[in-house]
């Protein structure tokens, strides 16, 4: 007789108490996914039914004109890309670093643990604070005002924990052989870390940077306090560092809670599913092409 | 040779140096807050910033009592937690033990984009859809509630207590399960009565994950809770610990500024002790199940 | 370590370049890296930062657009604040000219206002709101919230909702300085711009709020106060009650860029009066 373990069909009697329990909850586990994935389906329909009519190709290439009454958000891409590249130019090296420190140099254990719980910590802490807090130090006392640059560096340790636990984790799984081999040939310490331990630990430093651009696409609190909400078009990156320019999370909040302009809100929202489901993507693809090579 | 020593030793440094900065950022938060957060408590009295029930930071006599902020934070993330616990759990269940493996791996990256939504996507839909639903199904004034931020919190945290949840009871050892089974119970039955006691550790860690993430929203709260600095009423407009910082922070002067940091540090300090708590249970939990 | 940072750098340069060739209108933007303006005598540049309130919105944005057409290295950036905010980002020094639409209370000292327009505060009800006309004592009643009803005052038999601003509004300090309701309003909501207000009143049938004439467009409906409608001319000749000062501030002794003074001076010459006009406010000469 061929029964698998937990099906009822031997012939053994379940309470009448226990089948209503059982169907109880096999009927809530079911609604619970049901609910969960309508929500999502439900939501990502609205958003594309109500922001897709309003994405044209002037709306992606133009800068905002009050007096054509027209609206255009390329300004607020490139202060996203401009946000992202200049925190990621100064997290990434400084994340790496400290992995690196953690996983390869530092020998003893409690301060491994107290660095590990303050980069816990950090993810912990609300988007308000950083903005408050970088407000403060960044736009006040170093006197960056409201800047792109400003809001950069508030994002740089929001995003440094990220970068940390997955380069260390990418490092732990490195063979510890690599580096014995490595030292008995006589190379030093930095030189087998620069030359075989890093190569190997590229998938955790994408799929870090890949999280990092996820979270700061998202980020508006932060930003709104440091960076500003600006909309005017710079292309120069260099001038741009030192004007308020808004993010495209900070411009749906603005457009909508300021202007009323729901359409625009909806366009914009799209606009960040469609990076959300690319950078997802993105992810995935990394962990899974850079784990072949690695 | 000796170029190379001291290209070691400087890399060293350099490398200790990165190690720190996560301690360094950690210090010189706390430390901002503390100080920029003290001065308006000793000035308006511990007890009438924390227990005061009227908050007027701008009234010619101003007070500055944050209680109703207090409650109002509390009581949103208590609703979003009563929502979003047993339909985030319930959802891992599904996709750890329900689900066959082909549906659950369709299904989960559903659950990761809902988790990359940015929040004031999460907000706009709140406000578009959720707020005038609530005026007409609920017959109140006006759609924007306490009620409201809770629904909205609840599905942002949703995604957070699912991945967590789903990751804890896959660590479950199968051999307990099919104990389990073995010993005539049926597949739901294992699942409650084995499989969640012992993910206990890594759900609670979920939750709390959870509760950090409501008790920190700012921007889609702002846009579905109404903003008057009442004592929170289920259907009222409330505003929250973080809320009250975000629509004041930006035009405040004086007193009433060094105020609104002072309520940054209160949240600061609420969710540090979350975070102890959280760290204690884990590896409490950690210490039990080896 | 070597290959990463390579193509980072190599990727920071895709994108400059990526950057500068995507402009179409705008000029190439001056490669100085310095935010203060040299003063030369033919081309202002730079950047002036102005921050504060959002009943400014429009007349910030029209005149700022005019005058970078006119000065194509100069970029004019504008933060939606609210005017309290305005006014601390000028004493504070993160933005170099700070918008308020009220005057400067006797407490906000080393600031300079200079009035650049006028504008009208309108009270303003949803569109299927039978009620048309208010006095200002009905006014403060609906504020105080001693009026809860809409029949009380001519309207439907529904439940009044007052929307209203956030506490450093100059909009707020403006309408409840005149209507005499200072420090007694009870809000249902306290938004943070004129905008929002507009989209609240407009999508709650029962909600009255106020909101900058400027603003005003046509998803909702202005009521008239003590039978005075809210048009520029009545703003202008002070038959509506409820009006204010659009004001620019800047920080005594401060020295502003070229680029900033020139903005301030093309917002006060004659040119700028029609953009002001178009955009909704009134230029303070009246012309």
């Amino acid at each position: 007789m061929k029964t698998k373990p937990g099906d009822n069909s031997l012939n053994r009697k379940i309470s009448a108490g226990r089948r209503t329990y059982d169907t109880v909850l096999k009927v809530l586990i079911y609604l619970a996914a049901a609910v969960t994935f309508l929500l999502l389906l439900g939501l990502i329909g609205y958003i594309f039914y109500r922001g897709l009519p309003n994405i044209s190709w002037e709306f992606l290439t133009t800068q905002r004109k009050v007096l054509e009454d027209k609206i255009g958000i390329l300004p607020n891409i490139l202060f996203t890309i401009y946000t992202i590249i200049t925190a990621l130019i100064v997290a990434l090296p400084i994340g790496i670093g400290a992995a690196i420190y953690l996983n390869e140099y530092a020998s003893n254990k409690r301060i491994v643990r107290f660095v590990e719980f303050s980069t816990e910590t950090l993810t912990a802490i609300p988007s308000i604070i950083y903005g408050l807090v970088g407000m403060l130090f960044f736009c006040q006392k170093l006197g960056l005002k409201s800047s792109v640059l400003a809001g950069s560096l508030t994002l740089v340790i929001m995003i440094l924990p990220s970068i940390i636990r997955t380069t260390q984790e990418s490092l732990k799984t490195t063979p510890q052989s690599y580096r014995d081999g490595a030292l008995a040939l006589g190379a030093t310490k930095w030189y087998s870390i620069r030359t075989i331990v890093l190569p190997c630990t590229i998938d955790g430093i994408v799929s870090g940077s890949i999280l990092a651009v996820g979270r700061i696409v998202g980020e508006s609190a932060a930003l709104l306090f440091t960076a500003g909400a600006g909309y005017v078009l710079v292309t120069n990156y260099i001038k741009a560092l030192s004007v308020s320019g808004g993010t495209l999370s900070v411009m749906l909040y603005v457009y909508v809670m300021e202007n009323g302009e729901f359409d625009i809100g909806f366009a914009i929202a799209s606009i960040l599913l469609i990076l959300v489901l690319v950078i997802n993507f993105s992810a995935k693809a990394a962990k899974r092409k850079l784990k072949k090579i690695g | 040779m000796k170029a190379r020593n001291i290209t070691e030793k400087i890399m060293h440094v350099i490398f200790i140096v990165c190690g720190m900065i996560s301690i360094v950022a950690v210090l010189g938060i706390s430390a901002y807050m503390i100080i920029s957060g003290l001065p308006a408590i000793k000035e308006i009295g511990l007890k009438e910033f924390l227990l005061g029930q009227v908050w007027k930071s701008t009234a010619s006599e101003p007070l500055f009592g944050i209680l109703p902020f207090i409650m109002s934070s509390f009581l949103a993330t208590f609703g979003a937690i009563l929502i979003g616990v047993p339909v985030g759990l319930l959802m891992s269940v599904f996709l750890s033990k329900v689900a066959s493996p082909k549906l659950a791996s369709a299904v989960r990256p559903a659950v990761e984009l809902l988790a990359g939504i940015p929040s004031v996507v999460y907000g706009l839909v709140g406000m578009i859809v959720l707020v005038p639903f609530v005026m007409d199904v609920f017959g109140v004034k006006s759609g924007s509630t306490l009620f409201t931020a809770i629904i909205v919190l609840a599905v942002m945290i949703l995604p957070s207590i699912v991945s967590v949840s789903e990751n804890a009871l896959n660590a479950v050892p199968k051999k307990y399960e099919e104990a389990s089974l073995a010993l005539g119970a049926t597949k739901i039955e294992t699942i409650f009565k084995v499989s969640i006691p012992s993910a206990k550790s890594g759900i609670t860690a979920g939750i709390v994950l959870g509760i950090g993430r409501a008790i920190g929203e700012a921007m889609a709260v702002m846009m579905v809770a109404g903003n008057v600095a009442n004592m929170p009423k289920l259907f009222g407009s409330v505003r929250l610990l973080t809320t009250a910082i975000s629509s004041e922070m930006s035009y405040a002067s004086g007193l009433q500024k060094q105020a609104l940091f002072s309520i940054g540090l209160v949240l600061f300090v609420f969710i540090m002790i979350i975070n102890v708590i959280l760290n204690s249970l884990l590896k409490g939990g950690y210490r039990n199940e080896n | 370590m070597k290959k990463l940072l390579s193509t980072v750098l190599v990727t920071v340069l895709c994108v400059a370049l990526f950057a500068g060739c995507s402009s179409k209108k705008e000029t190439a933007a001056s490669p100085s890296a310095a935010a203060s303006a040299e003063p030369t005598e033919e081309a202002l540049s730079g950047t002036v930062a102005t921050n504060g309130s959002t009943s400014m919105e429009k007349v910030i944005a029209a005149l700022s657009e005019a005058f970078m057409a006119k000065n194509p290295d100069v970029t004019v950036t504008y933060d939606a604040t609210g005017s309290g905010a305005g006014i601390t980002a000028a004493t504070d020094g993160t933005a170099d000219i700070g918008l308020s639409s009220r005057d400067l209370k006797t407490e906000e000292t080393g600031l300079d206002a200079t009035v650049v327009a006028l504008d009208g505060i309108a009270i303003i009800v949803n569109k299927s709101n039978t009620v048309t006309d208010l006095t200002l004592e009905q006014i403060a009643g609906l504020a105080k919230g001693e009026i809860t009803n809409w029949k009380d005052v001519g309207g439907p038999d529904a439940p009044v909702v007052f929307v209203g601003r956030e506490a450093g509004s100059g909009t707020r300090d403006g309408f409840e300085a005149i209507v005499n309701v200072k420090d007694a309003c009870k809000y249902e909501q306290e938004l943070t711009s004129t905008g929002a207000v507009i989209a609240a009143v407009a999508a709650n049938e029962n909600a009255i709020g106020y909101a900058s004439l400027s603003a005003v467009d046509d998803t909702i409906s202005a009521v008239m106060v003590g039978g005075v409608d809210c048009t520029e001319e009545t703003v202008l000749d002070g038959s509506y009650a409820i009006q204010r000062n659009f004001n620019i501030i800047t920080k005594q002794g401060a020295e502003l860029s070229a680029a900033a003074k020139a903005f301030i001076e093309f917002a006060l010459s004659d040119e700028a009066e029609t953009i002001i006009k178009n955009a909704g406010a009134i230029p303070p000469s009246g012309k």
